[in-house]
């Protein structure tokens, strides 16, 4: 019946699994299990170990048509969860939307019935409107995967993933670090899925650090400590996130200048002596040199920025893997 | 045609009555209110033994669509199921693709009701021209067509100078002037009320400012022009402080609040439920607690749906991507009688938060069961229980999150001027 579509639909954190608490759709790391995210890494971890030379390819997706629908451009992000779908045998088809029928007015239903009519298995989807993973998770055919590669600013569960894979190589255990995400909160995706994430593995302190322009109001209650200033934001930290800072903040007067965000904000040599002399640093990338980070940080010894590169490939290979196992057939 | 109703439980907030009446019913008005029966003989009589009879309620909004968004609903699908939620009087509210600037628009409506007639609709008319904020419309002459009051709907004021001169024009005419009050600098780009759940799903947000702000500076104008003003669709704890205060120093003002907003929250939100996209947005518990103390301490004067019917694509997209709004008609009389069952209201002030007062609102002789007044009635079952089915539901439009709810008390029949336009 044509209205049943109206009826409220399951809430999406609960959307995600199957009855036997697998993972079907990857969405939002709002509502998993920590169980659930410590099987994805150690499941990364599986592939990171794979060695180079050999088996790059694990055939588990082998016969499975994977497919990115990027509403929004992202080249980095596609190749990635390209690499990670080509490794596990799957068939992959990019769909750059803006160009095809969405512009000449489809609605985005109906871009998801065609593409389901050419046999996919999964979508990775990536779009600039929040809720936008989980409309096509709730509407698409039941065998369909769904993979949330950015909604808006709700959402990036598979860099949340990787940062965590990363935090944990490096750190060894969630429990005793003190974690600052510092930049644009407000706007951040990212730094969303990141506090669920640590949260959920129950680090020891998760912090934000903004300015209050770009600090979204009641974010305390997702179980952080909020800082307006960098330098008892990082005071002491383990980990420090830096968030990419775009140009359009100071367009949207958010921000006066990228000079004063750097004064204030930017990630320097000296700012890094407060943190733990161990401390890591982190960054989601593209980074802006100069801007939220100083090149000597970004290209220093703490920084592990390029690791958490490699290791998206590993994670999304991972949660690939387990959204496609929830469909039966597959090791 | 006279008609006769029997033993009903005959309740009217405006004059208090609460008790087993037998109403005669003439040439469409209520002719007599009697303890006894036996002197009447009508040509129709009705048993109600175990109904209430209530005055039909005066809906302060309702978006009709027609003209102009025929896609989503017509005058008579939409009186039609105002008819079957015993919702007898309706107030047009003038949005950009239908509005009313001159008599003759106005009297479209009102022909165009006159095709199906299951309720009365009155309407807003227009406060500038073509709702453009910018020039001031034909007041005099829409309050000589029929209008009940005029209203700028949901768009913006060129500038503060221009509200004021409305506002002294419609005040030299004797309108009211229903201001809902959003300063749109503040509202624009937001999906959903700026809290702690906008902060978790990254959906832009409107601030509870954006409204109070608004109310602030139309209390300002209003005590300064003497204009009276009602105030629609209020969500936010501090206006309804705001209005309290201005209350207590005699403005000449009211206001509303919709049904909705004291249900639902900014967590009904929570999956991107695109049901619970509308304006103003679902706030927080603390908004909701303070709405209800605003109606049970008389700040706040009357409820209304604020009816918009969707097609079916308006809410099939994500959450950004959907039109706001709710098929709030079935919902209005149900939701205001759960406010009895918990406690907020008592249930001659809860009905007369949907009759007498909002009648009052628009200079109605509507909502009140008196002699001489209309027979705008309805006669309830206060024992039938039903569950609202979003696929069996009257109006055009299914958008309603209330689905799957359960209601004490439903409507069995309705008269309008004596006539019944909706019966079970």
């Amino acid at each position: 019946m044509l209205h049943a579509h109206l009826s409220p639909g399951p809430l999406p954190s609960r959307m995600q699994l199957t009855k036997d608490g697998k993972l079907k759709h990857f969405l939002t790391i709002e509502g998993l299990p920590p169980l659930l995210l410590e099987e994805i890494l150690d499941r990364a971890e599986q592939f990171v170990t794979l060695p180079n030379k050999q088996q790059k390819k694990a055939p588990l997706l082998r016969g499975k048509t994977v497919m990115n629908l990027f509403f929004e451009n992202s080249t980095r992000t596609r190749v990635t969860f390209e690499i990670a779908a080509q490794r596990l045998g799957a068939d992959v088809t990019n769909l750059d939307i803006r160009t095809s029928s969405a512009s000449k007015g489809e609605t985005l239903l109906d871009t998801v019935r065609n593409l389901e009519a050419m046999n996919a298995d999964m979508f990775v989807v990536r779009h600039e409107h929040a809720g936008t993973a989980h409309f096509i998770a709730r509407y698409c055919a039941p065998h369909i995967s769904v993979l949330n590669a950015g909604d808006g600013r709700h959402s990036h569960p598979t860099q949340a993933m990787l940062d965590m894979f990363t935090i944990r190589q490096k750190k060894g255990s969630f429990q005793p670090l003190k974690v600052a995400i510092v930049g644009d909160v407000l706007h951040s995706r990212v730094a969303r899925s990141q506090i669920h994430a640590l949260t959920t593995l129950a680090t020891g302190e998760v912090r934000v650090v903004a300015p209050k322009t770009l600090m979204p109001a009641g974010i305390e209650k997702m179980g952080v400590n909020v800082f307006h200033h960098m330098e008892e934001g990082i005071e002491d930290a383990d980990v420090v996130i830096m968030l990419r800072l775009q140009r359009e903040r100071m367009q949207t007067a958010l921000l006066p200048s990228e000079r004063e965000f750097f004064k204030l904000y930017g990630l320097t040599e000296a700012r890094m002596k407060l943190a733990k002399p161990d401390a890591i640093v982190m960054h989601p990338g593209p980074i802006n040199r100069g801007v939220e980070i100083d090149s000597r940080v970004a290209d220093g010894m703490q920084s592990v920025i390029l690791e958490q590169v490699t290791n998206g490939i590993a994670v999304r290979m991972a949660v690939m893997s387990m959204i496609m196992g929830s469909q039966g057939g597959v090791a | 045609m006279s008609l006769l109703i029997r033993n009903a439980r005959v309740i009217d907030p405006a004059s208090g009555l609460d008790g087993l009446r037998t109403l005669l019913i003439d040439g469409g008005r209520i002719a007599a209110i009697a303890e006894t029966s036996a002197a009447f003989v009508a040509d129709e009589e009705i048993n109600a033994e175990g109904l209430w009879v209530l005055p039909g309620a005066v809906d302060l909004s309702a978006w009709l669509r027609e003209p102009g968004l025929d896609h989503k609903a017509t005058l008579a699908s939409e009186t039609f199921a105002a008819a079957a939620s015993g919702i007898t009087t309706l107030c047009y509210q003038p949005e950009p693709r239908a509005n009313f600037d001159n008599a003759a628009q106005v009297k479209l409506i009102y022909d165009l009701n006159r095709r199906s007639q299951y309720a009365n609709v009155e309407v807003l008319g227009n406060l500038t021209q073509g709702l453009r904020g910018e020039q001031l419309s034909n007041m005099a002459s829409l309050k000589r067509a029929g209008c009940v009051g005029v209203s700028n709907g949901l768009q913006p004021f060129h500038s503060l100078q221009t509200l004021r001169r409305a506002m002294e024009y419609a005040a030299t005419h004797d309108l009211t002037v229903f201001i809902y009050p959003v300063e749109h600098a503040l509202a624009a780009g937001g999906y959903m009320h700026e809290g702690e759940v906008s902060a978790r799903l990254g959906l832009p947000a409107i601030p509870s400012a954006a409204e109070t702000v608004a109310v602030a500076q139309t209390l300002a104008l209003a005590s300064h022009t003497g204009a009276k003003v009602h105030f629609c669709r209020l969500s936010a704890r501090l206006s309804v402080r705001l209005i309290r205060q201005a209350k207590e120093s005699d403005l000449d003002i009211t206001a509303d609040v919709a049904a909705h907003q004291l249900f639902l929250t900014e967590r009904d939100v929570s999956d991107f439920n695109p049901l619970c996209h509308v304006m103003p947005p679902l706030r927080s518990t603390r908004d909701l607690e303070a709405l209800r103390e605003g109606l049970a301490d008389g700040t706040l004067d009357a409820i209304c749906s604020d009816h918009q019917p969707h097609e079916v694509d308006a809410k099939l997209a994500p959450f950004q991507q959907t039109e706001p709004g709710i098929s709030a008609l079935e919902t209005l009389l149900p939701l205001t009688l759960r406010l009895v069952e918990e406690g907020v209201l008592s249930l001659p002030e809860a009905l007369r938060k949907v009759t007498i007062a909002p009648a009052g609102i628009i200079g109605s002789e509507a909502g009140e069961i008196s002699v001489g007044a209309p027979a705008d009635l309805v006669l309830f079952d206060p024992t039938a229980l039903w569950e609202l089915d979003l696929n069996h539901m009257h109006s055009s439009g299914r958008n309603s999150p209330f689905g799957g709810w359960n209601f004490n008390g439903a409507v069995k029949r309705t008269l309008l001027a004596g006539k019944t336009v909706f019966s079970v």
